[in-house]
């Protein structure tokens, strides 16, 4: 399974690379998105995988049992998925405001500063 | 002690309050400042006289070695007393000077740091310090070079000082750095006892190599010279006080510092006689081709500073004290001439040599300081140039070899510099005083009084030289002498003997070119033809090469398009990975440690690839945002099958978020195009299949390496003990990190209110555009 998984995330890494380097905005946010999605999987399958053992204390333990899914990295991860919510929202809004301003989402058209226009 | 170096900086920054009393009626009385501390250095003459020196330590960093400490000996205070003397001359010339001029208290402040960096510089004892205080010189010289900041010139000359002496100083940094290593120390007065060790010592010409760069940049030496001249468009106030006696002198100070440390060897004085007296000649000649007073001037000042080196290079117990005399004729005379140049620039408006004559007549008391200066500055018996010119005579008869040719350059220059010192003090002053200037009045006796003080001191010591002989030039000889126990007796008259001869040659010489050669704007231009082939224009045309180069590689570099960065970037992160990748990790895959497949999640993960293919692949934004939906929410899958509910949720309501957010705005948004061309596609293609492979085998490969547990384990165990709570990943979030959560909240917030402002915000039609 390990093995499938490094395959996917090396493929949103690429898709994620071919994306940020297109010209459109749009494209470029979702590009960002699926790095940070790859990212999310990397550091999941890094802190290793178990089937079936949450990191939650059963009723009647005081502490953790023997194997069980390792909480740190879905803390981790957790706090990368909302703050990437954080940044994408701001994106998204940003491109919309962009492209009332300028009337392109075109990065090679936004690379001059008002001076030049 | 520290309080006398710092003060000049605290002075500095109480402009801050008292900048509006000082503009208005306090100027005159600033000067003070500088004469105080006059008498402050004065008082230390009777300990000096005697042979004595004086330390002073204050910790600064010691861990690095790096102390306050301060070390007055002779050759310091022959130092102190001129920077802070003339600084008095030249504070009280100021107030006049610069009458009315807005800037008039920062002008005090600049000149009070300068005092300060050049007190430090002459009194620090720790090669660090001194180093500190050396670029601080050079730092506060650019404020008051370029004072006139709405000229260009000025602006480009104080930015050519800067660069040059400030670079030197780097160079300076380095050579002290060799020479703590190799000694062991950073005081001057420990390494002292280590000569003959760092003399012999395999880095000892790198020592003194860098040393050379840093002095000769400061002292205007051939071929650092330039700025020199250029650093004329400063106000003359600021010529006076850096080119007579402080900012150029401490490169010769800095020489003469390390004489008896580094001194003696066939490398350190052969480079300073040639470097010496190719700058004092090459000056000389200079000088007497220029129109401008201050021309005339800054050249003969870069001659006079060639003289020095030279002297310090003869390094014989004579040819020091000849340094040592002529540091304080020089910085007598020069100061002088700078002072009436600037009256007669004040008065007339105009510093052409040619065009002055006859000022006497307006302005008496200014000629007699004039005339004095040149007569010092010429030698003529009985000032106490006499006295410094016939010692350089005698220290180059008294050299081992090439007695003539050391004495030809001697006189050469000599006969120049007289020339030149006629021009400046003497010319303006005889002869016919043009109608045009026949209004012209005699200025505030706060500008005149100085120069005619310091012409007169010129007199004073030649006629009375017993006056500073055993007092202070026999403490500055000692200082320069290794273990130096000279005994040094000045006298006007020598006897008739070789000395006498020449210094009637250049006399002689010296009139009879005075008498034939008048100053003519076509002789300077001829000069002018050899610009091209100056250090100068050289160096300006290196720095154009660089700058053109620097151009293109920021071009190349910063070119405005993001993908370009991006690219950039990823092929260095590329190209770093997959080597260290390749060349120092055993690749394989451990098999044996890996989870079972079953059917569901292969469907998960072949769902995700199609996604995010479709994602890329397509033409539709509707649909890329739809697909990207489908990758989010196979990914919540993913961590539904491992164990991890809460991402799973996190995952699902977020990714639901952004899609309705994506589709919400689309609508808005222009043609969803390729805007690529083929080939940057394939480009870009095979670069992200490149990355995306190598973050696969990074992946792998760190599944090999062994996971620490031990902060999980503390979590498991005391996520109910310690916080009272059964899921493990909620407790870390908002109990053992609570704070970090809080942040993230904070961020959010600001996010939010961002994007409810980018929404709200209206803008006017004109900026639209």
């Amino acid at each position: 399974m390990e093995l499938l998984l490094v395959f996917i995330i090396g493929l949103l890494y690429g898709a994620g690379v071919y994306m940020i380097l297109r010209r459109s905005l749009v494209k470029l946010i979702i590009g960002l998105i699926l790095m940070g999605n790859g990212a999310n999987l990397l550091i999941f399958l890094l802190g290793r995988i178990v089937k079936g053992n949450p990191p939650l204390i059963n009723s009647d333990a005081n502490i953790l049992g023997e194997i069980y899914a390792d909480p740190i990295p879905q803390a981790l991860i957790l706090t990368a998925i909302v703050i990437s919510f954080g940044l994408q929202s701001f994106a998204i809004i940003l491109v919309k405001r962009a492209y009332k301003v300028v009337g392109t989402d075109d990065l090679d058209e936004m690379n001059a500063t008002d001076e030049d226009l | 002690m520290l309080i006398a170096v710092l003060s000049g900086f605290i002075l500095a920054l109480s402009l801050v309050i008292t900048g509006k009393w000082i503009k208005g009626k306090g100027a005159p009385l600033v000067g003070l400042f500088p004469l105080a501390l006059f008498g402050y250095f004065v008082s230390f003459f009777p300990a000096i006289m005697k042979g004595e020196s004086l330390t002073f330590t204050y910790e600064w960093i010691p861990s690095l070695g790096v102390n306050l400490s301060f070390h007055l000996d002779g050759l310091s205070l022959l130092f102190c007393l001129l920077i802070t003397g003339i600084g008095a001359l030249v504070f009280f010339y100021t107030a006049p000077y610069l009458k009315e001029h807005i800037y008039l208290d920062r002008f005090f402040g600049y000149l009070s740091m300068f005092m300060g960096s050049m007190l430090g510089l002459v009194l620090s004892d720790n090669i660090i310090t001194l180093f500190v205080f050396w670029e601080l010189t050079s730092i506060s010289s650019f404020f008051l070079i370029g004072f006139n900041n709405e000229s260009e010139e000025s602006r480009r000359s104080a930015m050519m000082a800067l660069s040059m002496t400030g670079i030197g100083g780097l160079f300076l940094l380095a050579s002290m750095i060799v020479l703590g290593t190799v000694g062991g120390s950073y005081e001057i007065s420990t390494l002292l006892g280590s000569a003959d060790m760092i003399k012999e010592h395999e880095n000892y010409l790198w020592i003194i190599g860098l040393l050379f760069i840093g002095a000769f940049t400061k002292s205007a030496q051939f071929p650092f010279h330039f700025w020199l001249p250029d650093a004329m468009k400063a106000p003359t106030p600021v010529s006076t006080y850096l080119h007579s006696a402080t900012m150029v002198k401490a490169g010769i100070y800095l020489l003469a510092r390390f004489t008896p440390m580094l001194g003696e060897t066939v490398y350190w004085n052969g480079t300073l006689i040639i470097i010496g007296s190719i700058t004092m000649v090459y000056a000389a000649i200079h000088a007497v081709f220029r129109l401008d007073l201050k021309g005339i001037l800054a050249y003969s000042t870069i001659s006079a500073l060639g003289i020095l080196v030279f002297l310090i290079g003869l390094g014989t117990d004579q040819a020091l004290l000849a340094a040592a005399v002529f540091i304080l004729v020089h910085a007598l005379y020069k100061a002088t001439l700078f002072l009436i140049t600037g009256i007669i620039d004040h008065e007339t408006g105009t510093r052409d040599v040619s065009k002055l004559s006859g000022l006497n007549k307006v302005m008496l008391p200014v000629g007699i300081a004039g005339i004095l200066a040149a007569i010092s500055n010429a030698g003529i018996p009985p000032s106490f140039g006499f006295v410094g010119k016939d010692l350089i005579y005698e220290a180059t008869l008294g050299f081992e070899t090439l007695i003539w040719v050391l004495s030809g350059v001697a006189l050469l220059t000599n006969i120049c510099l007289m020339y030149a010192g006629f021009q400046a003090g003497i010319k303006p002053f005889t002869g016919q005083l043009p109608k045009a200037y026949e209004k012209v009045h005699l200025p505030s006796p706060l500008m005149w009084v100085p120069p005619l003080l310091l012409g007169s001191l010129g007199m004073v010591f030649g006629l009375m030289p017993f006056l500073i002989d055993k007092s202070l030039i026999q403490a500055v000889v000692n200082a320069m002498i290794r273990g130096g126990a000279l005994d040094v007796e000045l006298k006007l008259w020598h006897g008739f003997n070789l000395v006498l001869l020449l210094s009637g040659i250049t006399l002689a010489a010296g009139f009879l070119l005075y008498y034939f050669l008048k100053p003519s704007a076509l002789l300077e231009a001829k000069t002018n033809r050899w610009e091209k082939l100056s250090p100068k224009s050289l160096t300006k045309g290196l720095g154009g090469i660089f700058s053109g180069i620097s151009k293109l590689w920021t071009g190349f570099f910063q070119n405005g398009y993001l993908r370009y960065y991006l690219i950039f970037a990823l092929t260095f992160l590329t190209f770093i990975l997959a080597y260290k990748l390749f060349k120092e990790t055993e690749l394989y895959i451990n098999f044996n440690d890996l989870t079972g497949i079953t059917f569901y999640e292969v469907a998960a993960m072949v769902i995700i690839a199609f996604a995010v293919l479709f994602t890329v692949l397509t033409k539709s934004r509707l649909a890329a945002v739809a697909s990207l939906g489908v990758v989010g929410y196979s990914i919540c899958l993913v961590f539904l099958f491992y164990s991890a509910p809460d991402l799973a949720m996190t995952q699902f309501s977020i990714d639901t978020l952004t899609v309705i957010l994506f589709v919400l705005v689309i609508y808005n948004l222009p043609k969803y195009l390729k805007l690529s061309n083929q080939i940057s596609r394939v480009r870009d293609g095979i670069m992200s299949v490149i990355f995306g492979a190598l973050i696969s085998i990074l992946t792998l490969e760190v599944l090999n390496e062994p996971v620490l547990k031990e902060t999980s384990q503390f979590y498991a165990e005391n996520a109910y003990t310690l916080a009272k709570g059964k899921n493990v990943v909620n407790v870390i979030l908002v109990d053992f990190r609570g704070t970090d959560t809080f942040v993230e909240i904070t961020v959010l917030a600001i996010a939010a209110l961002g994007v409810y402002s980018l929404l709200k915000l209206q803008l006017k039609s004109t900026e639209k555009e």
